[in-house]
């Protein structure tokens, strides 16, 4: 097998740089939009916020209700002061929705490089070096996300406000507050919730580190070894992941609902990732083989991939509706606080119809032949529907939480998602042309080659 | 009623030499009524020019019967026939349907594949099988060429398997 690189052409250096600029266009023609029509939120009485304390009054004893009720009455006349104009909060909510949706693609690259050792797959040998490439943004993922946090925090995160705790502070989040700021005192700098996240990035790195170590020497030299130590790190990563993934959704995620939890939520969190994430591999492999790229991999590997795009939507429905089932069907105020906000909201309604719509019935119907996982135009028009469904998904999982009423969609959010997008796609695309785009030397190659379904 | 049938059977202990065999056989105008091995050979479906089954098309239109049927049995079960408020929800309470629905889907889609594929591959429960030969239970692949479905002479067909690798040709009856 002769070695093929791809090369980034100017031109597609171009096209990209030129969406990112529209990108920032659309950001600021919407910063300008919507700081122009921004009505105040001090002065108005926010009846979703109202109906919201009221569920969650409810479920607590009356006695503790009314010292609640007053305690948070008294929260929100504060909050005025440290709260951002709603242009700036909006755009840190889609900060933080990108800073979750992009590393979610990073740490799916090396999920998929670490499945496919671990199950000792040779049908994939073809195309690892596609999500490995997109792995190559978890550096840039972590300091974006790092950063960003202590910009964003105080309207992203609710509980990381101190007066919320000590006497008369919010009783559910005193419960919970040494899972953020263990072993500190609670209200200070959330040190274990902070020290997680440098722990994640730092062991998702140095994970990518060894198995890339392994696949780049692969190109070189013929020995088997380099397989074996892959499959080794990809087996401990996967373990490793089981429990990162979890935690980083409950942190990055859930919290920004704090008095909410569900204990679907790592589940959901990852199936929304590892769909999207399979749906990028897919499209860049589609793309890739349109510019006469990839030759070795035929219908039989896109074949593959498109079951598991198919066969993710479905579990990742599965996953959406045992939430969703379980906490409409038991109706506890503090757990159905979380679909209200929500359903009851014009603007997240359509978001929430249009993320079954886009994830489950779209994938779902149009995959479901033999043939359209095997032709690559089909494929070009369900990636990018499961792609942009999903981002939606983290969108509808954070938005809501952090804007209340006031949130929406508009060319913030498209801008930002447009720049986001252009800079995971420069750093994927521009780590695909440092080496060859298959391992000349994989073990699994010929196997890779003859793979017939 | 009875009918005789007259197979011509080429017996190959190799898979390559089987699967060339096949595309010679047909290359020479030779109908082929089946192949039997003792193992799954990748490529003889289409060196064979088996058209792909449609049975997925069997499987989604059963699908979409059970979804019908299971939607169809709640709703007018729950919100006519006997309404019944449950959980404080609405008599048709869509959400809480959809595990129902769903399992009457996969059960409907499972239950009428299966029995599409015994019907029309003629898996009768008093069907007396056909055996060509022992051996494809071990170790031999054997391809049947019907004599009744080929205007060639049996000679000549003999010719024609003899002369692509196969170890020995056969002559099989079945009376029926």
């Amino acid at each position: 097998m002769t070695e093929e690189r791809f090369s980034f052409t100017s031109g597609a250096k171009k096209t990209l740089i030129i969406t990112g600029i529209i990108g920032v266009v659309l950001l600021i023609l919407g910063v300008i939009l919507t700081s122009g029509s921004d009505h105040g939120h001090g002065g108005e009485h926010h009846a979703l916020n109202e109906a919201t304390e009221n569920l969650l009054a409810s479920a607590t004893p009356p006695q503790e209700a009314a010292v609640e009720h007053a305690a948070q009455n008294e929260h929100a006349e504060e909050g005025g002061h440290h709260e951002s104009p709603i242009w700036l909060k909006r755009i840190f909510a889609n900060l933080w929705v990108n800073n979750v949706y992009f590393t979610g693609l990073a740490i799916i690259g090396l999920f998929f490089v670490a499945i496919q050792y671990a199950a000792q797959a040779g049908w994939s040998a073809g195309m690892k070096r596609i999500p490995l490439a997109m792995a190559h943004w978890l550096p840039i993922a972590a300091l974006l996300m790092i950063a960003s946090w202590f910009v964003v925090k105080a309207d992203v995160f609710h509980w990381t406000h101190s007066n919320l705790y000590g006497e008369g502070g919010d009783e559910i989040l005193q419960h919970k507050s040494p899972f953020f700021y263990w072993p500190l005192e609670a209200g200070s700098f959330p040190l274990f919730y902070f020290l997680r996240m440098v722990i994640f990035f730092v062991l998702w790195y140095m994970f990518f580190i060894w198995i890339k170590r392994e696949m780049l020497a692969e190109d070189i030299d013929a020995d088997v070894k380099h397989w074996y130590q892959a499959r080794k790190y990809s087996a401990i990563f996967l373990v490793v992941f089981a429990v990162t993934s979890s935690v980083s959704a409950w942190d990055w995620v859930m919290s920004v609902d704090p008095h909410w939890f569900s204990t679907m939520f790592g589940w959901y969190v990852f199936a929304s990732w590892w769909v999207t994430g399979l749906a990028v591999i897919t499209l860049i492999v589609v793309v890739l083989k349109e510019n006469g790229y990839l030759k070795i991999v035929n219908a039989n590997h896109l074949h593959d991939i498109g079951k598991f795009i198919f066969g993710f939507s479905i579990f990742w429905t599965y996953i959406w509706f045992s939430q969703f089932l379980l906490i409409y069907y038991a109706n506890i105020p503090e757990e159905t606080v979380y679909f209200i906000e929500r359903l009851d909201a014009e603007q997240y309604k359509w978001v929430f119809f249009l993320n079954l719509l886009l994830n489950f019935f779209l994938p779902f119907l149009l995959l479901m032949t033999r043939d359209a996982k095997r032709h690559m135009a089909l494929l070009k028009l369900v990636c990018p529907i499961v792609i942009a469904g999903h981002w939606f998904d983290f969108y509808l999982m954070i938005t809501p939480g952090v804007m209340k009423q006031d949130g929406g969609f508009g060319f913030i959010e498209i801008g930002m998602l447009m720049i986001f997008g252009v800079a995971f796609l420069f750093v994927t695309l521009s780590s695909l042309t440092k080496a060859p785009l298959f391992a000349k030397n994989h073990p699994m190659l010929k196997e890779s080659l003859h793979h017939h379904i | 009623m009875e009918s005789n049938k007259h197979f011509v059977l080429g017996i190959y202990d190799d898979e390559d030499v089987l699967l060339s065999a096949v595309t010679k056989v047909r290359e020479s105008g030779v109908k082929i009524h089946e192949v039997y091995s003792p193992f799954p050979v990748h490529g003889l479906d289409e060196a064979l020019g088996y058209k792909r089954t449609r049975l997925p098309i069997a499987a989604f239109l059963f699908g979409l019967l059970g979804t019908t049927l299971a939607l169809t049995m709640q709703i007018w079960m729950l919100g006519y026939d006997w309404p019944m408020i449950i959980g404080g929800k609405d008599y048709v309470a869509l959400p809480a349907f959809i595990p129902v629905t769903f399992e009457l889907t996969v059960l409907l889609s499972a239950l009428g594949m299966v029995g599409t594929f015994m019907v029309i591959s003629d898996l009768k429960p008093y069907k007396k099988p056909r055996l060509m030969d022992i051996r494809i239970t071990d170790d031999k692949h054997v391809m049947a060429i019907d004599l009744a479905k080929n205007a060639l002479a049996k000679e000549k067909i003999r010719e024609i398997v003899g002369g692509t690798g196969a170890t020995e040709v056969n002559d099989k009856n079945f009376e029926e």
